[in-house]
């Protein structure tokens, strides 16, 4: 093909997705544009997948059979959006081996947030309300996004996150309407899961590498500091509700602006739990690791017996 | 308790749900592949459902205003009347997939035989269950021939999890004091009707996946009457870590 004809067919495509039209796996696509979705999209997935990690830890120690249940439910439903989205990438001529290898190979990112530890029962409330509230932040707007499988994937993924953040909400509504003890396990999860939701949201617009591009395919329709600001403005409210205090002494109503000024974010913290040397990063990909390596005599199991009838099959058929 | 043998009768059940969903719930997230974690949280919250009716009935019956949290997190271990083999460890995807196999041949018979129960609660429950026990076992019989028939190291794993676990199929068919009782009032279920079936069912998968029935004709019981492995404890002190160090919270 000669330049000028992709030239032609980049511009085809570009105006396409400024007509909102969505761009399906076999509809041709600049290299870039592929390259982008497959990152964002199966660091999307991996960070499902290792999510199910520091919830799952609270599995067998669930307070009640229903928030045991309520629990088994959601990390499930994470496994099912790791799922969808491992397969939306699969429509880009990736297999989920291959990204898992890169996951493993610590070559994929995912979501730093879950290389924190989950300590208390809290927790799980803390993750619901502020890591799922600001995933959906985050999400709600890929809805629209221009690739159709991903857009697709997201309208259920944020159905289910959004439910999600209000059993999390109302784990710490009980707790913050019980005993001091209970109370006070609240605050605590509170002071440990505020400033990791907040960089949760990405580096400042000024360090946020992929935001010009990422805006024109509709990939991202807010920079990193204006959703940082919607989720604050949501959620003071609601810890306020709860009766919480938010671990920022610098938090206040700003009238003029319309919205809360909040203090500082330590983003070496963030920067060096990105690097990998967060309190939980090696502890989550060995977990991952070996879940995967001690299964790969199942997956060769599953694989050898499949053929092993498709073979019978053939036989009996000849 | 004016219905010792009935509460007595459903704890022993709930127990066996409730712990090998706990089992279940320590795998979530670590399976070998993301389906059969789905699979496996899925069985694991069938599970805990049938747990909690049948929890919230012993409660009623006990008349002691207790809740099913009670019941379910508060006893002490001789007070949990599971049988031995849902407390055993994950040891390996074989051991996962293998107590199943012979818990849900077991449960699905079992809750099948319970429809007819005179208690219309627990023929209820096994109305609703047994469509999410037929799944279950499904799932198992189809894993045991993967790995039965899939490549020689698995067809070793899952043998060597056979060999291990079948010591303890022998209690599922135990007869309690509770459980006699309840057969005669025809409300609970003799197992002994279909323990014939339960092996013949067994030989036939297990022949079909490459596998052979250990010959050894010595098992393993005790759960049924509260006395159970070492591993129990463990189990325990993870179900139970919340409600015993925070009493009389509500959560």
């Amino acid at each position: 093909m000669s330049n000028e004809q992709i030239k032609n067919l980049e511009e085809i495509f570009e105006a396409r997705i400024a007509r909102d039209e969505k761009i399906e796996p076999k509809d041709w696509m600049p290299e870039k544009y592929r390259k982008t979705h497959i990152r964002q999209m199966s660091q999307h997935a991996h960070s499902e997948i290792i999510g199910m990690l520091p919830e799952g830890n609270w599995i067998t120690r669930a307070p009640s059979l229903r928030r045991k249940a309520a629990l088994l439910a959601k990390v499930q439903d994470e496994a099912g959006h790791g799922l969808y989205l491992y397969s939306a990438c699969e429509t880009l001529g990736v297999s989920r081996d291959e990204l898992y290898e890169q996951l493993h190979t610590g070559k994929a990112k995912y979501s730093s947030i879950f290389n924190y530890p989950t300590v208390t029962w809290a927790d799980m409330g803390a993750i619901g309300w502020l890591v799922d509230g600001a995933a959906i932040i985050n999400q709600v707007p890929l809805c629209n996004t221009s690739f159709g499988p991903y857009a697709r994937a997201m309208v259920r993924v944020c159905k289910e996150e959004s439910f999600h953040q209000r059993q999390g909400f109302e784990i710490m509504l009980k707790l913050c309407n019980g005993t001091q003890e209970q109370k006070d396990m609240a605050q605590d999860a509170l002071n440990r899961w505020w400033w990791p939701s907040l960089m949760m949201l990405g580096p400042t617009d000024a360090e946020s590498i992929h935001t010009e591009q990422s805006m024109k395919w509709k990939l991202k329709r807010k920079s990193n500091d204006d959703l940082r600001q919607q989720f604050i403005d949501q959620t003071v409210p609601q810890a306020e509700l709860l009766g919480l205090t938010i671990p920022d002494p610098d938090l206040k109503w700003n009238d003029e602006k319309g919205v809360y000024d909040f203090g500082e974010i330590d983003w070496d913290e963030f920067w060096q739990v990105v690097k990998g040397h967060g309190p939980c990063n090696k502890k989550r990909m060995k977990d991952r690791v070996s879940a995967w390596d001690n299964g790969k005599w199942v997956r060769d199991a599953a694989m050898a017996h499949a053929e092993k009838k498709e073979a019978k099959k053939l036989k009996e058929a000849i | 308790m004016k219905n010792q043998n009935l509460y007595n009768y459903i704890i022993s059940i709930a127990d066996n749900s409730l712990i090998l969903a706990q089992r279940l719930g320590e795998l979530c997230g670590h399976g070998p592949t993301l389906e059969t974690d789905i699979a496996g949280t899925n069985i694991s919250l069938d599970l805990i459902g049938q747990t909690r009716n049948y929890y919230q009935y012993a409660a009623k019956i006990q008349g002691e205003g207790k809740t099913e949290d009670d019941l379910a997190f508060l006893r002490l271990e001789r007070e949990y009347k599971n049988v031995l083999l849902v407390e055993q460890p994950n040891d390996h995807f074989g051991y996962v997939m293998g107590r199943q196999y012979l818990f849900d041949v077991f449960h699905l018979l079992f809750m099948t035989e319970m429809l007819n129960s005179k208690d219309e609660t627990l023929a209820a429950i096994a109305k609703k269950g047994i469509k999410e026990v037929s799944y279950h076992k499904r799932f198992s019989g189809d894993w045991i021939k993967r790995l039965g028939d899939g490549t020689e190291e698995s067809n070793a794993k899952m043998q060597e999890a056979i060999d291990d676990l079948w010591v303890y199929t022998d209690e599922l068919f135990d007869i309690t004091e509770a459980d006699a009782a309840m057969i005669s009032e025809g409300i609970g279920v003799d197992t002994s009707k279909f323990k014939e079936l339960y092996y013949t069912e067994i030989l036939a998968l297990l022949t079909e996946a490459n596998l052979t029935i250990p010959e050894s004709k010595y098992f393993t019981r005790g759960g049924k009457k509260g006395i159970h492995s070492e591993h129990m404890g463990y189990i325990l002190s993870d179900l139970q870590y919340m409600q015993r160090t925070y009493p009389n919270m509500e959560w």
